[in-house]
């Protein structure tokens, strides 16, 4: 199957990389979870709610709506700051591609583990500049709001061309298509990976591992 | 009906907090805690009147922005519309409402990133955010020209395909809604009812009246006659009214610039916007009256003359703070001098100094006539007309013709950009400029005024007193202190 993939660019200032990542990852987690399955006996099952969130960002003009699911936000939070810092050790020009892939797992036999395909990936990079005035640190927090603006309704426009999702899991097989970890909400399954890019444009060797992970995974 | 709810809600100026739940309380629909506010779906249901949308006849809602000094204008509409086009691969009803709620979260995530959005989160007393169901034919002439679309979604369904968009206004210079007290109102105005309405709402009949709007075209009779006709019903209108009301509704000024500068203007691209973002840094919030049947005009709006035959006196009185009434009716549309043209208001006998404008002192647009000096508004012929016609036409005309000669790449009476000494930014709301024409003239501070004066001394002397007092009282302080340790 083919593996949708979407990639999304922002340039931001060093401050406002978490925030812009977060708005972007959770926009896109917004509209790809559901409430918690409830099966029923009858092989049919019932869908819980999913509230939503409001969230204002500090260091730009935007607003953005998540899922209010604390437990995710938390996972998101750990990867985006793991992200931030791997941006801010590279030292170089700060250039960095952060990954949300949402995945099917598909059991294989033994001895070999699970498979994971993904049908969806979304590439967000960014691009970290560095402001002198205050002005221009102002230009760029409109701005910056604006763009990601404009990232959202793109987002928009994609996931609602309403193409490949997974089928509606049985009981049994929902491990493979959501995440059931959490509690208040349910996501397809997903992982996040990034890679720091450095000034030659060569990934480091985070993408080398993973790669390698993977193949041996298999 | 959730989709209107959520429209709604994104508008109300809260930020929106709903819990997820992992037990279905299946009343949800869409499976997204939407909290429906009542009053939203009365609303909706009567604009329905139990029909669904179809071909022709969508679902909109149109979100305005209301100043308290009743003068209007259009956000955004967003459209429900369904046609024909069957989707009969579609077969299995889960799917379609699993699109269905997809389309829901992607109309919360797009509330948030139109520029109304920020507008509706600063609403207060300065401004409200209304909205209005309707249920028919799409308008989308009240948001002026460049407006942008967003679709939302598109979902299939069995009986036809639902689309979900939004149309937002681009340009945010404000126009004054001059027909306002003329119109009947439309029926299905609802005020956002967490915030009070200074007035009554009321909108024109028909939205978008030309002269309201930006004309491109300075010298296109169109329009001009359009403004004429508003003005003469203005003008027999005013008469009769008290000299405290008037002559305002010609004003255009910028929405409550308060915080909200920056963020008005940078959506646009339009550059004229930024001028608009930036002069609105010197205009607080307009007091002027909205002329007609909404008003709260109050009588601190000082004497402004009526508009026909107290052109004259208008004129005269405020002398540099005059505004131009005519100016602004020649071109109504362009927002910098709209933006100018109000701020200069009758102020001299105005002491509020928040939210009225002091007049001549304040700093205005016409200051940016910079190469000329700052204080040339007085000798600018076109700043006072030339005379005072008691019809504001015949000023119009003339003021109109000396506009098309003025300077600037824009439409008629673009002020010149300030440019302060030693700023250096030429393309962005200059900060020194700005910063300097505010406070140019800042209120007196309370401190200094004589009253205040004698109460400090008085303040001053009875110090001693209070000393002493405190010093015998020594021990009870001590014990309270420790006491709170």
């Amino acid at each position: 199957m083919n593996c949708r993939s979407e990639v999304l660019e922002v340039t931001v200032e060093a401050r406002q990389v978490e925030e812009a990542m977060l708005a972007l990852l959770h926009t896109i987690l917004l509209h790809r979870s559901t409430g918690k399955f409830h099966y029923k006996k009858e092989g049919t099952y019932s869908i819980g709610t999913v509230g939503t969130l409001d969230i204002d960002c500090d260091f730009i003009d935007f607003s953005f709506v998540r899922v209010s699911s604390e437990e995710l936000d938390r996972v998101i939070r750990k990867a985006v700051s793991e992200f931030k810092d791997a941006l801010s050790n590279s030292g170089s020009d700060g250039m960095g591609q952060i990954s949300l892939e949402f995945y099917q797992k598909k059991k294989s036999r033994w001895p070999f583990s699970d498979e994971c395909i993904p049908w969806e990936v979304w590439s967000i990079k960014v691009n970290v500049v560095n402001l002198a005035t205050e002005q221009e640190r102002q230009i760029c927090r409109e701005k910056v709001g604006e763009k990601l603006g404009e990232k959202v309704i793109n987002v928009v426009e994609v996931i609602n061309r309403h193409e490949y999702l997974p089928k509606m899991p049985t009981q049994s097989e929902v491990d493979n298509v959501f995440d059931t970890s959490l509690k208040d909400v349910q996501p397809y399954l997903y992982k996040i990976t990034f890679q720091i890019t450095d000034s030659l444009g060569t990934s480091v060797s985070t993408t080398m591992r993973r790669l390698i992970k993977d193949t041996l995974a298999l | 009906m959730h989709t209107v709810q959520v429209i709604v809600q994104a508008r109300l100026g809260e930020k929106i907090c709903t819990r997820s739940s992992s037990s279905p309380t299946g009343s949800d629909w869409f499976n997204l805690a939407i909290k429906d506010i009542p009053e939203v779906t009365h609303e909706a249901k009567k604009a329905l009147a139990g029909q669904l949308p179809g071909i022709g006849r969508s679902m909109c809602v149109e979100i305005s922005l209301k100043t308290s000094e009743g003068d209007s204008m259009e956000l955004e509409t967003w459209c429900l519309e369904m046609n024909e086009k069957c989707d009969k691969d579609i077969k299995v009803s889960y799917t379609v409402y699993n699109r269905l709620s997809v389309l829901l979260k992607s109309l919360l995530a797009i509330t948030r990133v139109t520029p109304a959005y920020k507008l509706s989160r600063k609403q207060g007393h300065d401004y409200v955010i209304l909205y209005r169901i309707y249920f028919g034919e799409v308008q989308l002439s009240g948001l002026g020209e460049g407006f942008q679309t967003v679709r939302v979604g598109v979902v299939g369904t069995p009986v036809g395909t639902v689309t979900l968009s939004c149309a937002y206004r681009t340009n945010l210079a404000f126009m004054s809604n001059r027909q306002f007290e003329r119109s009947a109102p439309i029926m299905g105005i609802i005020v956002d009812h967490f915030v009070d309405p200074p007035c009554i709402s009321q909108r024109p009949a028909t939205m978008g009246q030309p002269c309201n709007y930006r004309a491109p075209d300075e010298d296109d009779g169109g329009p001009y006659a359009g403004v004429q006709d508003s003005q003469e019903v203005c003008t027999t209108s005013f008469s009769t009214s008290p000299p405290s009301q008037l002559y305002t509704s010609r004003l255009a000024y910028q929405p409550p610039a308060l915080a909200g500068a920056a963020e008005l203007c940078h959506p646009a691209a339009n550059p004229n916007q930024m001028h608009a973002g930036k002069e609105g840094g010197v205009v607080l919030v307009p007091a002027q009256p909205a002329h007609g049947a909404d008003a709260h005009l109050t009588a601190e709006h000082a004497p402004n003359t009526p508009g026909s035959s107290g052109d004259d006196d208008g004129l005269s009185q405020s002398g540099e703070g005059r505004r131009d009434e005519g100016r602004r009716s020649a071109s109504p549309s362009d927002p910098i001098e709209s933006l100018n043209a109000f701020t200069r208001k009758i102020g001299a006998f105005v002491n509020k100094p928040n939210t009225q404008i002091t007049a001549a002192s304040l700093d205005l647009p016409f200051a940016a006539f910079a190469p000329r000096g700052l204080d040339s508004e007085e000798n600018d012929p076109m700043v006072q007309p030339p005379d005072s016609p008691p019809c504001p036409s015949p000023l119009q005309a003339s003021l109109h013709s000396q506009g098309s000669e003025s300077s600037g790449p824009q439409d008629d009476f673009v002020m010149v950009d300030f440019r302060p000494a030693f700023s250096k930014d030429d393309l962005l709301p200059m900060d020194l400029g700005t910063f300097y024409r505010e406070f140019q003239n800042p209120p007196q501070l309370a401190s200094l005024s004589l009253h205040q004066l004698q109460s400090m001394a008085d303040d001053l002397d009875s110090l001693p007193e209070k000393l002493a007092v405190y010093e015998k009282n020594i021990d009870e302080f001590d014990a309270f202190v420790d006491m709170l340790q």
